[in-house]
This record gives C-alpha cells, structure tokens and sequence, in this order.
C-alpha cells in the first residue's frame, strides 16, 4: 500500500505538440496523451483514455490570427473521431465562443455534435459570459441549475466543473465566490480521499502570471478542500498554451486552444491572439486525452495520465 | 410672450452642443483611463485591438456587449457622480467617469 499521494498524483506530459490533450488515468496518475501519438501508436496510451480535453474554441474570432476556428475546430474533432480508442466523453473548458452571440453558439454547438465522443461537459471562458451569463446558461445551464458549477461520476472519477469567469473585481484575477466554494465543500464531503478527482474550469486555478490575470484569486480556499485526495487533476483552458505543475497530490495543466495561440507570459502588451506562420499555427492548436490506470504500486489507486495533441 | 417663444424655440432645437467623449481601449488599457465631463455628455468608447473587450460599470449603470475590433458603445451620463468600470475579459483594464 502506497500512501505517498505525491506518487499516486504524479502527472506526466508525454507529449507537447498537438491539438488537445487526451487524458488516461494511468498508474492511479492522469497522464495528458498527444492525440496524434495515441492515434500512430495505439499501444501508447496505457488504458484507454477516459476522457477528452477541448478548450477555447472561440467559434466567431475572424482575424488574421486564425480566419478559420471553424476549420480548425473540425480538424480537432477529425482527430478525436480518428482514434482507436475514444474516450467515453468530453470536457470543454470554455471560450466556446469568441463573443457570447447566438449564432456562435449555434455553430459551435453544430461543430461539435460531429464528435463521436458524444456526452459533453462545459464550463463557460468570459468570452462566453460577456452578456453575464444569459446566452450561455440557456444552452449549458441545466447541469448546474443556471449556477455554472455542478458536479458528476465517470467510471469512478468525480468531475467537478467550476466557474471562476463571473464578477470580477477591477483589477483582479478570477475569482470563484463564497456560495462555489461552501458548495464545493458540500460536494466533497465524505467522499473516499482515494476517489481520483478531476476538478476543470477555465481559467487558471493557480497563478500563472498575475499581470495578465492569469490565475483566480480565491483558488486556494478551493485547494484547502481538495488536498486531502490522494489524485486530484486540474485542468484549465484560458491561455491558449500549455502550462503544467505539480504540486503533491494535485496535477495542474492547461490545454492549447483551437483557435489561436497567445504569447507567453508577459510578452507583449496582453493576452491577445498571437499571429503565427501558416505551416506553424496547427501545430500550436490541439486537445488534451486523459486516462486513468491503476498505479503500478497499488492496484486499487487509480491515476492519470494526460496527453496533448496538436491538430498536425 | 417672447420668453415662451424662446423657450419653445430651445425645447425644439437639438440637445445642447456638449462635446461627446471618447476612449480607446488599445493595448488592454482604455485611453483615457479617467475622464470628467458634464452630466448629459455621452461618451462613445472605441476598441482598436484585435481582442474583444467589454464596458461594464461596476455599479450596474451601463454595460456593453463584447466589443469586437472597432466596434463602439455610447452611453449617457445624465445624473452626476464617479463611475467606475472595467472590461469582463480583461478586469485589469479599469476606468473612470466623473460626471458633474
């Protein structure tokens, strides 16, 4: 019996190219697997994956950055539709739309019932929620009863979708609110530490750089619930970049985007589109696929493995 | 007599000449990040960067949609006061109205 949760919670990036990161839980570790490696070497991925990672498709940004979402948005679900294995459902960690109009959601909602990975989750990016909210709660409200945060069980795994892209205070980072967390502790309450955790939001639930308010302020109120979990993956969108740490027992990645990329930290004046060459801008775009394994050590610990695909 | 006259002559003329406002939102900052005008001023704000931002006043006064490159919002300060407000997307881009 391994107890050691910074074991069991170990992430490992296998791949950094693509359109997406593929999630297994590998090992008890969720493990992010490159899409395009999964799908030229079916043995790669340890387990199939559980679930699939799509983020920031910004379905109604036109300019020079990326003139087609759409197309790249249907190149990534050619990809997904493409594998041996697929996962068993989706997670879209927001900024599905670039301006929070109808008629983007009706797109993106018509683009991604082309996925054969067919159960999908949401959770809203602030490009989605510029109306506060209205639009997108009509179209993804239900499961959260119009609040933006709920939670689910998949093949034993607790996902739990929070929202840190309303109310923001000048000047500041993302925030999750009193009434999410006080949820948030109900929700976890009781529950068996050695039950993996996938906890996924848009913005990033740690700071990745403050001046661009790269990060939710109030995330650590969240953390002081979730550190007792022996595997706890955090999975964010937001940044159009991936970003990884982690820290004991809790794994933090950010998927690429669809869309477009954005500069690293701090270069530039802000967090805007990054205009690439042509031949680079798919592999700068993909999906993040995770699986969950049982852990070489302990068998009854289940870890996740994460993996990210770039479109080409 | 006259003074009526005159007066139904102002009521029928267009709104007074104040000068409408304009800000920028460039590089993630608006432009002027503080301004002060007359009550009744409107002020159009303009978004030159290619990322959408958004006008919503802290206080539930105005808010705009998400504002595309280009694209403008106008609003009309009609009661005097400090209006405070930033972009939803990029909540470090704040700004201030005060209206007298």
């Amino acid at each position: 019996m391994n107890d050691q949760p910074s074991r069991r919670g170990a992430l490992k990036c296998l791949a950094f190219g693509g359109a997406g990161t593929l999630f297994a839980l590998s090992g008890g570790i969720v493990t992010p697997v490159s899409l395009a490696a999964a799908a030229a070497r079916p043995g790669a991925i340890a387990g199939k994956p559980l679930f699939l990672q799509i983020s920031d498709t910004h379905i109604g940004f036109n300019k020079e950055a990326n003139p087609d979402v759409a197309g790249t948005l249907k190149q990534t679900i050619d990809l997904v539709n493409a594998m041996k294995d697929k996962p068993a459902l989706t997670l879209h960690t927001g900024d599905i739309t670039h301006l929070s109009k109808p008629e983007e959601f009706d797109t993106a909602a018509q683009l991604l019932s082309g996925l054969k990975v067919t159960e999908l989750h949401t959770t809203p990016g602030e490009h989605d929620v510029t109306d506060a909210g209205g639009v997108y709660m009509q179209r993804f409200g239900k499961p959260s009863a119009n609040r933006g945060y709920y939670s689910f069980d998949s093949s034993g795994v607790h996902f739990i979708a929070l929202i840190n892209v309303l109310n923001f205070k000048p000047g500041g980072l993302g925030a999750l609110g009193d009434e999410q967390i006080a949820w948030l502790a109900d929700d976890l309450k009781g529950r068996p530490a050695s039950q993996p955790i996938v906890v996924f939001a848009h913005m990033p639930l740690w700071t990745v750089y403050e001046p661009w308010g790269w990060g939710t302020g109030d995330a650590d109120r969240a953390f002081a619930l979730l550190r007792r979990f022996g595997s706890v993956t955090v999975l964010n969108g937001h940044i159009h970049q991936i970003v990884r740490k982690v820290e004991g027992n809790i794994t933090f990645h950010t998927a690429r985007s669809t869309a477009y990329p954005q500069p690293l930290a701090g270069e530039g004046p802000g967090p805007g589109p990054l205009k690439v060459d042509a031949a680079l801008l798919p592999k700068m775009l993909g999906i993040t696929t995770v699986g969950f394994a049982p852990h070489p050590a302990d068998p009854a610990q289940a870890g996740a493995t994460l993996t990210d695909t770039t479109i080409a | 007599m006259l003074k009526h006259a005159l007066a139904a002559l102002i009521a029928l003329a267009p709104l007074p000449a104040f000068a409408d406002a304009t800000i920028v939102m460039k590089n993630f900052d608006f432009s002027p990040m503080a301004i002060a005008i007359d009550h009744g001023t409107t002020v159009v704000w303009k978004n030159l960067d290619g990322e959408p931002h958004t006008v919503v006043g802290l206080d539930g006064a105005f808010r705009s949609p998400a504002l595309d490159q280009n694209d403008t919002f106008k609003f009309t300060f009609d009661k005097p006061g400090v209006y405070k407000y930033l972009c939803t997307i990029h909540p470090k881009m704040t700004g201030t109205i005060t209206v007298k």
